[in-house]
């Protein structure tokens, strides 16, 4: 792994140590310059200054954490360097969106109907983070079951953007991007199924990482809809979600759409990653959408940065996204009514009365779309035309290496202002849906401000290409300086 | 019944024998376990949790399907079958539905005729539930297991028929290794869709536009009755030029007659759709071929061939060919392959079990020495004389009433003969010349 400066943490006015991005906090446990004790308790300062009006965690375990905090450093300090071989992020703290379940700790899925659900099992993703030394401190805030894309669903509370606390953060990961983006974890995993990373991440001005479908195991996700949930990290840079990935990916034997494909040497690989003579493609529909004002020149900057560094960009057409929509509405409701019909009241505590307004409707429109008569007319042709979808990215990724777009058509809205909006999520995941039907992998990365909110980019590439996207990422980052850029918290306290 | 004749399909749901569940690695060893002991997150349906298939169970579901002439899909799929009940975790049962693992296939009855078989799907089991007061109790062991489905076209006309094809079922089920396929303990149910049609419906090969459907037929005779009761119902009812309703209904022992079932739900929709967990099976040219291989000989091939290569009478084929037999079989074609006269092997085998024990060698010496034997009495009296002349002592205690002496006399004269002797003549003599 590449040395990083430490100058500035020896040096400049002593950042606080919950404020350290992934990359920095391993290189200083590792050097044993800090404790994950220290670095555990920094978090937990930061989460009880700045939860209470964030909003961000259900449910926090400090005692356990605090204790394998302990347990780290021991380790870390008799085996030295060693002990990061077998565990690669020993001593790190992190957060977890609400619908990984984690054996003995509730997992709520930001639902009243799991409210008393504590799971006796743990998930694959919480599961290999463990195993890999990470210390989680507690459960993130989402849309209720993810039904949404700015924490306003949940049945708990919602989550406020840490950039102004009178706009949502996204969603549905809304709570695990507001938890790195204020410095309460050092990184955050979400899932996505239609943006849930992206968009947050976005909203958040950060990097949020969506693997292809398939890269990481499902195994203890809550299901939202099957066939494109993903899980993956939020985090302040791309070389922190190829650490992160490295942990995460692989085959696994409890879930039959894991991929068998070999797992990159990501971090390596995006060390190596020359941008030079890469072919970036641009789709017009992408960019010719109805976009907020302002967005569009931060953007084009952003593509002749690209160009500066090097990689060639070329327009090309690509399905207007609208149609992306249709299709992962019927998919996602249908598949939604299966997955949610195991909460019958008999079984969880809660009888149906405690879902909400928006779990029952995606219900009620997917058991319409399976019934029998409609099912060929809405699930089948939703099916028929993801196929095209699929061929259409195939087509693209013929002339071009990667795709760049807009990762969210707006910045991050005012609470309350999706309301009116039935379809709210699909609009503001318009951009992320397609490639996300596709199966294939989309990372976001802030690139810049429109009325002090950060703006997002992401980079979409072929399935299985995530070293690719992480390191035009990467490169970007290294020439830039907008993923180091935090809100202002000071107000909070 | 001259005035209508019977249409039948049948539904078989058996068992299949794997060492895991269906979708997860619980044991399936679960027949003495106590309640919920063989579970985890999976078969509990807990949120979160996933299915992996199990293709110990899959390849045996194929190979019943290889059995029965059926065409395995290259792709076949699992769905998801959508239902309330507490016994379904999920709120949905996984299933097949649009591409089953095996599809249009055939068994032959001993009059030649063909059953048609539709599809032949894979889909778990449910839990159980127990009602006690006003508790229902369920446990998930049984939740999870692997179960078969094989479903006949509406080809059977007779009910003799369609205990012959069941019959024929559970034999190939157990001697394939698919299954246990006892009906006592249900890991073999039948369901009869039943309905009749005019003489000239059937020539014009024109099916009733209804059929009512008998589940949980849990024994052969079980389904004779039933079959024959719903009959009997059904032509009185188009007799008085009345429609009959299609639904399910049950078999009444006491009464004789069939009776309407309530329905768990009003109108089924099950809202069947492709199961997202599981990506499409793709099965390989090679996979089919290595499959069929492991078929062994089916009991109608058993009994064509001893018939053609060793002419041995049907009646002694059956017999070998019989799945409980296969030993005997073996036995059989060791004999055969040591030389041994066919009908004299499956004489022996069929009627004296001592040969049973004995090796192809043994076998064969024992049959030299009763060629050797001597049966003709001329020849033997000299030898019974001798005897009788020796043991004057022994021909006093038979003379008296003790008959089992004789034993001892018959003996002396196998030892005079060197064991050549017929120990039948031999009595015979003794006893006429006493």
């Amino acid at each position: 792994m590449a040395k990083l400066p430490r100058k500035r943490f020896l040096k400049d006015n002593m950042p606080k140590l919950n404020e350290l991005n992934l990359s920095e906090a391993l290189e200083q446990l590792r050097s044993e310059q800090i404790t994950s004790l220290d670095l555990v308790q920094a978090c937990f300062a930061q989460i009880r200054k700045t939860d209470p009006e964030l909003q961000v965690f259900i449910t926090l375990v400090e005692e356990q954490a605090l204790e394998q905090a302990r347990t780290a450093d021991k380790l870390i300090h008799q085996e030295g360097e060693a002990a990061f071989i077998k565990q690669p992020l020993l001593g790190v703290p992190y957060a977890c969106k609400d619908n990984f379940c984690t054996k003995g700790i509730q997992t709520t899925a930001s639902s009243n109907i799991l409210r008393d659900f504590i799971p006796p099992y743990e998930s694959t993703v919480t599961a290999k983070l463990k195993e890999a030394g990470a210390i989680l401190l507690g459960k993130t805030n989402m849309d209720s079951f993810a039904h949404g894309s700015s924490t306003e669903t949940s049945d708990f509370f919602t989550t406020k953007n840490p950039w102004d606390t009178s706009r949502v953060p996204g969603g549905s990961s809304g709570g695990s991007a507001a938890a790195v983006v204020s410095h309460m974890c050092i990184f955050a995993i979400g899932s996505e199924t239609g943006g849930s990373i992206r968009g947050p991440a976005s909203w958040c001005g950060l990097t949020g990482l969506k693997p292809s479908y398939g890269r990481v195991s499902r195994y203890g996700l809550i299901a939202m809809a099957s066939s494109t949930d993903s899980p993956g990290p939020i985090t302040k840079s791309a070389a922190d979600a190829a650490i992160i990935l490295q942990v995460l990916a692989g085959k696994d034997p409890f879930d039959a759409t894991t991929l068998n494909a070999q797992v990159d040497d990501y971090f390596d690989n995006i060390m190596q990653f020359a941008i030079k003579g890469l072919k970036i493609g641009k789709p017009k529909s992408y960019f010719g959408l109805d976009l907020q004002p302002g967005l569009r020149a931060v953007l084009d900057e952003a593509v002749v940065h690209f160009e500066k560094l090097g990689a060639e960009i070329v327009e090309v057409d690509l399905m207007d996204p609208k149609y992306s929509i249709a299709v992962y509405t019927i998919l996602q409701r249908s598949e939604v009514s299966s997955n949610l019909a195991r909460f019958d009241g008999i079984r969880y505590g809660h009888s149906r009365d405690a879902f909400n307004f928006e779990n029952k409707k995606r219900m009620m429109l997917g058991a319409y779309a399976l019934s029998s008569g409609y099912y060929d007319q809405y699930y089948s042709k939703a099916q028929k035309v993801r196929t095209l979808i699929v061929e259409d990215f195939e087509r693209a990724f013929q002339k071009v290496d990667v795709l760049i777009g807009p990762t969210m058509p707006c910045v991050a809205l005012k609470i309350g202002e999706s309301a009116n909006s039935p379809m709210f999520g699909e609009m503001m995941d318009v951009l992320t849906e397609p490639s996300t039907i596709a199966g294939l992998t989309g990372i976001t990365f802030p690139c810049g401000y429109v009325d002090s909110l950060p703006v997002g980019m992401q980079v979409i590439g072929p399935a299985l290409s995530e070293s690719t996207v992480l390191g035009v990422v990467n490169t970007y980052q290294n020439a830039t300086n907008y993923h180091k850029k935090f809100p202002n918290l000071e107000s909070l306290t | 019944m001259s005035n209508y004749r019977l249409v039948l399909g049948l539904e078989i749901h058996f068992h299949v024998k794997t060492t895991r569940k269906m979708f997860c690695g619980c044991s399936a060893d679960i027949y003495e376990a106590d309640p919920n002991t063989h579970t985890c997150p999976t078969c509990l349906g807990l949120p979160g949790a996933l299915p992996v298939p199990n293709l110990e169970a899959i390849k045996k579901v194929q190979l019943l399907g290889l059995a029965l002439n059926c065409e395995l899909n290259k792709t076949s799929l699992f769905d998801r079958k959508h239902y309330f009940y507490p016994d379904l975790p999920k709120g949905y049962q996984i299933s097949q539905y649009k591409y089953p693992l095996c599809k249009e296939g055939f068994l032959e009855l001993a009059s030649g005729k063909k059953i048609e078989i539709d599809r032949i799907h894979m889909e778990e089991d449910t839990a159980k539930s127990f009602h006690e007061g006003q508790y229902t109790l369920l446990d998930f062991n049984k939740s999870g297991m692997p179960l078969g489905e094989l479903v006949t076209k509406p080809v059977i006309t007779s009910t003799d028929e369609a205990v012959e094809f069941s019959k024929k079922m559970q034999e190939l089920i157990k001697l394939l290794g698919v299954g246990d396929a006892d009906m006592e303990k249900g890991q073999l149910r039948l369901e009869a869709n039943i309905s009749l049609r005019t003489p000239e419906m059937e020539e014009q090969r024109r099916l009733p536009d209804y059929k009512v459907e008998i589940k949980n037929i849990n024994s052969f005779k079980f389904m004779e009755n039933a079959v024959t009761a719903e009959m009997i119902r059904q032509q009185e009812l188009l007799e008085k030029g009345e429609r009959v309703v299609q639904e399910n209904r049950g078999y009444d022992e006491a009464t004789k007659t069939t009776v309407p079932q309530r329905e768990k739900e009003e109108a089924h929709d099950y809202r069947y759709f492709p199961e997202p967990d599981i990506p499409p099976m793709l099965f390989s040219e090679e996979y089919v071929t290595e499959l069929k291989k492991q078929i062994p000989e089916l009991p109608e091939q058993i009994e064509r061939r001893l018939v053609r290569t060793y002419s041995l009478t049907s009646k002694q084929a059956t017999f070998f060919a019989h799945a409980s037999n296969v030993d005997l079989l073996h036995k059989l074609e060791s004999f055969i392959e040591a030389n041994i006269d066919p009908q004299e092997a499956a004489k022996n085998l069929i009627n004296r079990p001592e040969t049973r024990e004995l090796s192809a060698n043994e076998f064969s010496q024992k049959l030299k020495a009763q060629e050797a034997r001597i049966t003709d009495e001329s020849v033997l009296t000299p030898y019974v004389q001798e005897v009788i002349d020796e043991y004057g002592e022994v021909v006093v205690d038979y003379r008296n009433g003790k008959e089992n002496s004789i034993e001892f006399l018959v003996g002396m004269v196998m030892r005079k003969t060197k064991g050549k002797a017929d120990a039948e003549v031999s009595r015979k003599l003794l006893k006429s010349m006493l």
